[in-house]
């Protein structure tokens, strides 16, 4: 088996094409890095990434006589990789036979010093401002790795900001140390090309061509892959530092690609969406459909109370009413339960399964499916074009669970009912469950003379045309308020806890799905997922993964 | 009994530019030779078996180099012309280009010939206008006569030649910058491995030569080895890596001399020969102070410096062949332009004229680099103000041995270009910067060029 060797720890590679950042990282070792990116093209530029290498060949250790950048370095059997964390190796691993005069690790430690200095030259070193301060690779690794002071007594250079790159996002030009991964993120992901490097030498900067600025559907993740606060999201400047935040992961409910993220709450507030790097969902990036569409759960016009409708006017609506409310829906004669494609499986489970204890013959119906335009691919070429392989899809269906909930509905009915074709049916009872993130999808779904059942309760978010006829008015949670699970366009099933807290009137659908099946206490999502995974074998790893606490990820398999 | 030049032969005869006159030299009589009666594989053996290395810096065996190339690749494979002479003083190439443009195209037909390549760029600096234009004249009378183009004299061989005029970077002298450069890209140097010769211009093999390579090649054909190794200096004995330095070499001479100029001599002249003989001597009467053998990236030699074990010899005694500045810490024999610093010049001004240079022409893709020569602009800047630190020598010197490939920090080998004048100078002329430092006395050119901004 071929082996490579981390600071003397071995590591058997495989058959696998490794560079020495990759192998570092499976040996447990972290070799600093700025400009490499798994997902970008290497430059070995930033010379962070320094290592010593060599190789060990019948019982000895030859030792190349300088200093290599890791991410470009392909490692091979029997390489010996020295990074600068030598010294803190552990120490029961028994050390190769290097020569007696070389020092292990101390030319890395150098070298990584000195590029740190380097960085820093010209660095303003305005972290008190800085957004990125707290999350900053240059503090990190100017921590951990750089000289304690700087010997630098001239004037730095100050090229000015340029908010003006992007509508989106703004470049703190004289913070970036041009590791330029925000250049090719421009060329190979999103392929628009926008951003490049003006200058040379150390007046080299980052800047778009005049007239060009930086707006492509994708623009967003060039904040995340800088390493430093050059570039800042509008969205997110000097709202909250970072140590404020609390992350959870989650799964953004935009489209049905179900982009694995992290959310940055504090106080019940989501300030941030950031993709979370998941090959099997959609690799290492997010839309800014998406990252910046979190704010209708902080919208005002949200409904946040229950209500209901006496005599043509509004009025709160208490919970203790439920009881009655089903009642009448279980006495009437055709009854019609919509469940939406932005529930959760479970929820959907439990949503249905009550529907059908409280009316034996209620239809379960597949809520509107908001479709916008056609699927969006990158890279594209300069014709907007998109050229292959393919390395994003931001999809057209713009709802994280349409197939998780069509799964509940095939098992609970035998079939799948698209809403278009029973809203014009008549019935007495309607019961539609929304968390529609804006209300022109619903609206687009309402047939024009549509006349309204006796009984309409409505749970959604935003106000909508079928809001107005509603006898009840019911409020919903969004996905960051959530326990659950979305199944995404292939089928891949990601598992999820709430990012933040419902509004205090709200009651989760989940928590309602109890109360409907007439079930006491409180709902908790392990106790509908023991039920799922007796019904539907395809969620049966739900159940057995472990109890989801804050941050932890549950990716299940295929179903 | 004199040198007779032999790459300088024809410069400034009447028609040396044309054709005819090209012709009625004997020219392209060896290129019609070869392509008729030798196989491309003869001819890359003759190369290589001359000794002959490469003119552009680094002396890299040509012949060498060339059987790097894939055995058996489908092709395309690219020759590319290194014209971009951007390093201060030296114009060797310049005059090849302008006087004899022939000399230089029968040297790439033949290297084409023999690399089996189809298609040679020519990459050419922009500012030497009458050079494109004196070679494109060239060029398009050998398309005229048949000697570029399709199936050449009914041999089977094509040849196009393309002239790509650069933008005025030094950067697109390192040859993948160039590479990068030819490609319509920014000219930052790509990460070797792999080299051109597995991948290079358009992700094909590629080969990249000097403009005086190529006039070599030319007269080696012609004349053969034994002419060629009849000059210059034998491998050293004692170090198996050293290929030897045999051939003339075009020398430019620059700086506080009488007569600048460009001469051809046998490899392995010395400064004081080069100086004293051919450039008439320093100016005004003056003595030398230092050289730099060849190019500013090579460093400084200080003439007043003895050598040691070689009695009364000094750094101005040694011999310009590829290993001769090596001796002294120089880098090397560099583009073999001289540029001579007369003994009133402040070795301060000119440091901080080199990493003035430098710091502009970096390409600032690796941090080492953009910063380095940043800084030690800045220091050297201050230096001349009169407002040096004793610690800003060691900051210079430790900066100047951090950056390079030498010790692994950067992709290309400008920073070692720039550390290492740095480094000569502050090493050997300690005293003069102390002393500098010591009296705040400031710089008596109270203008320097001004600190490039943005560019």
């Amino acid at each position: 088996m071929p082996t490579v060797y981390v600071n003397d720890k071995p590591v058997e590679i495989g058959t696998e094409k490794l560079n020495c950042v990759q192998v570092a990282a499976k040996a447990g070792v972290e070799i600093p890095h700025y400009c490499y990116h798994p997902a970008l093209s290497v430059v070995a530029s930033c010379r962070m990434c320094l290592i010593e290498m060599g190789d060990l060949k019948d019982g000895k250790v030859t030792m190349q006589p300088k200093v290599l950048p890791g991410c470009q370095t392909p490692v091979k059997d029997g390489s010996v990789i020295v990074t600068g964390d030598y010294a803190k190796r552990d120490a029961a691993t028994k050390a190769l036979p290097y020569d007696a005069a070389y020092k292990p690790g101390e030319k890395t430690q150098k070298a990584q010093a000195d590029t740190l200095e380097g960085l820093l030259l010209n660095h303003p070193l305005d972290c008190p401002v800085c957004d990125k301060a707290g999350e900053c690779k240059l503090q990190d690794y100017s921590f951990q790795y750089g000289h304690g002071e700087s010997r630098m007594v001239d004037t730095k250079n100050t090229p000015a900001n340029k908010p003006e790159i992007s509508s989106k996002i703004t470049l703190f030009t004289d913070r970036c140390i041009l590791c330029t991964r925000c250049v090719r993120f421009t060329r190979e992901i999103s392929g628009t090309s926008e951003l490049q490097v003006v200058g040379r030498g150390h007046h080299e900067e980052i800047d778009v061509f005049p007239g060009y600025p930086l707006e492509n559907k994708l623009s967003g993740n060039v904040v995340d892959l800088c390493p430093v606060g050059a570039l800042g999201s509008k969205d997110f400047l000097y709202t909250q530092r970072v140590w404020y935040l609390k992350t959870t992961d989650n799964v953004c409910a935009g489209c049905s690609t179900g982009c694995s993220i992290h959310t940055d709450a504090n106080k019940d507030i989501v300030y941030r969406l950031r993709p979370r790097p998941n090959p099997a969902a959609q690799g290492d990036f997010m839309c800014d459909e998406g990252r910046w569409g979190y704010h209708y759960t902080n919208s005002p016009d949200r409904i946040t109370r229950p209500l209901s409708r006496e005599n043509g006017a509004l009025r709160p609506f208490d919970w203790a009413g439920l009881a009655k409310l089903k009642e009448s829906f279980g006495a009437a004669k055709k009854a019609v339960a919509v469940l939406s494609p932005f529930l959760t499986v479970e929820e959907a489970y439990r949503l249905g399964t009550a529907f059908q204890s409280i009316h034996k013959d209620v239809r379960l119906v597949l809520g509107p499916v908001p479709v916008v335009g056609e699927d969006d691919l990158y890279p594209k070429d300069v014709k907007g074009r998109a050229v292959t392989p393919t390395k994003f899809i931001i999809h057209a269906e713009k709802c994280p669970n349409r197939r998780g909930v069509e799964s509940v509905l095939q098992k609970l009915q035998g079939e799948v009912i698209a809403f278009a074709s029973a809203v014009n049916q008549p019935m007495d009872a309607l019961w539609f469950t929304g968390g529609y993130p804006n209300a022109d999808a619903v609206n687009a779904a309402m047939p024009d003379n549509w006349t309204a059942a006796k009984l309409l309760v409505v749970q959604d978010l935003f106000h909508s045309k079928l809001m107005k006829a509603a006898t009840t008015i019911l409020p919903a949670t969004t996905a960051f308020e959530k326990d659950g699970t979305f199944v995404n366009h292939s089928g891949l099933a990601q598992s999820f806890v709430k990012a933040i807290k419902a509004p205090v009137e709200v009651r989760s659908e989940l928590q309602l799905g109890y109360d409907l099946a007439g079930k006491k206490g409180l709902a908790t999502v392990a106790a509908v997922r023991k039920d799922l995974a007796k019904e539907m074998p395809q969620y049966a790893s739900l159940e057995v993964v472990a109890p989801a606490k804050a941050g932890s990820r549950l990716e299940l398999a295929t179903v | 009994m004199p040198f007779e030049p032999i790459l300088l032969a024809r410069i400034n005869k009447p028609n040396s530019i044309q054709l005819n006159g090209y012709r009625a030299d004997g020219g392209y009589a060896t290129f019609e030779r070869a392509l008729r009666e030798k196989q491309p594989l003869e001819v890359v053996t003759q190369v290589k078996d001359s000794g002959l290395r490469g003119r552009g810096g680094a002396g890299f065996p040509t012949g060498l180099k060339w059987t790097f190339l894939p055995k058996d690749h489908p092709g395309p494979i690219y020759l590319c012309i290194n014209a971009d002479e951007s390093e201060p003083c030296t114009y060797n190439n310049r005059i090849l280009m302008e006087k004899d443009p022939h000399q230089v195209l029968e040297g790439i037909m033949i290297s084409s010939y023999a690399i089996r390549s189809e298609c040679a760029y020519f990459y050419i600096r922009y500012e030497y206008g009458d050079a494109y234009r004196n070679l494109q004249a060239a060029i398009d009378e050998c398309y005229a006569a048949g000697l570029l183009g399709k199936n050449i004299h009914g041999s089977g061989f094509n040849l196009d030649i393309y002239i790509h005029r650069g933008a005025g970077a030094y950067i697109c002298g390192e040859e993948t910058g160039l590479i990068e450069s030819i490609e319509g890209k920014r000219a930052w140097p790509r990460i070797k491995p792999p080299f051109p010769a597995i991948e290079g211009a358009f992700r094909k093999p590629t080969i990249v030569n000097n403009v005086e390579t190529m006039a070599c090649v030319t007269q080696i054909l012609r004349r053969g080895n034994d002419w060629f190794k009849s000059m210059g200096v034998p491998p050293d004995p004692k170090n198996p890596r050293d290929a030897g330095s045999y051939g003339p070499k075009l020398y430019t001479i620059a700086g506080h001399v009488n007569e600048p100029k460009c001469v051809e001599l046998p490899m392995g002249v010395t400064i004081r020969e080069l100086v004293e003989k051919h450039g008439g001597g320093v100016w005004k009467g003056r003595k030398a102070k230092s050289v730099n053998p060849g190019g500013l990236s090579m460093g400084f030699a200080k003439c007043d410096l003895a050598l040691k074990g070689e009695d009364g010899k000094t750094e101005y005694d040694i011999p310009l062949d590829f290993n001769g500045p090596g001796k002294i810490g120089c880098l090397g024999l560099g583009t073999a332009a001289i540029t001579v610093i007369d003994d009133q010049t402040s070795m301060v001004d000119v440091l901080h004229n080199v990493c003035q240079f430098f710091s502009h022409e970096s390409c600032g893709q690796c941090t080492p680099c953009r910063e380095g020569t940043g800084w030690m602009l800045k220091i050297t800047d201050r230096l001349r103000r009169g407002q040096g630190r004793r610690e800003d020598l060691d900051v210079l010197v430790d900066v100047a041995d951090r950056i390079g490939m030498m010790p692994g920090t950067t992709i290309c080998g400008l920073a070692d270009g720039a550390g290492w004048p740095v480094k000569t100078a502050i090493r050997k002329f300690r005293q003069e910067f102390e002393d500098v430092i010591r009296s705040g006395a400031k710089s008596v050119h109270s203008k320097s060029l001004q600190l490039v901004d943005a560019h």
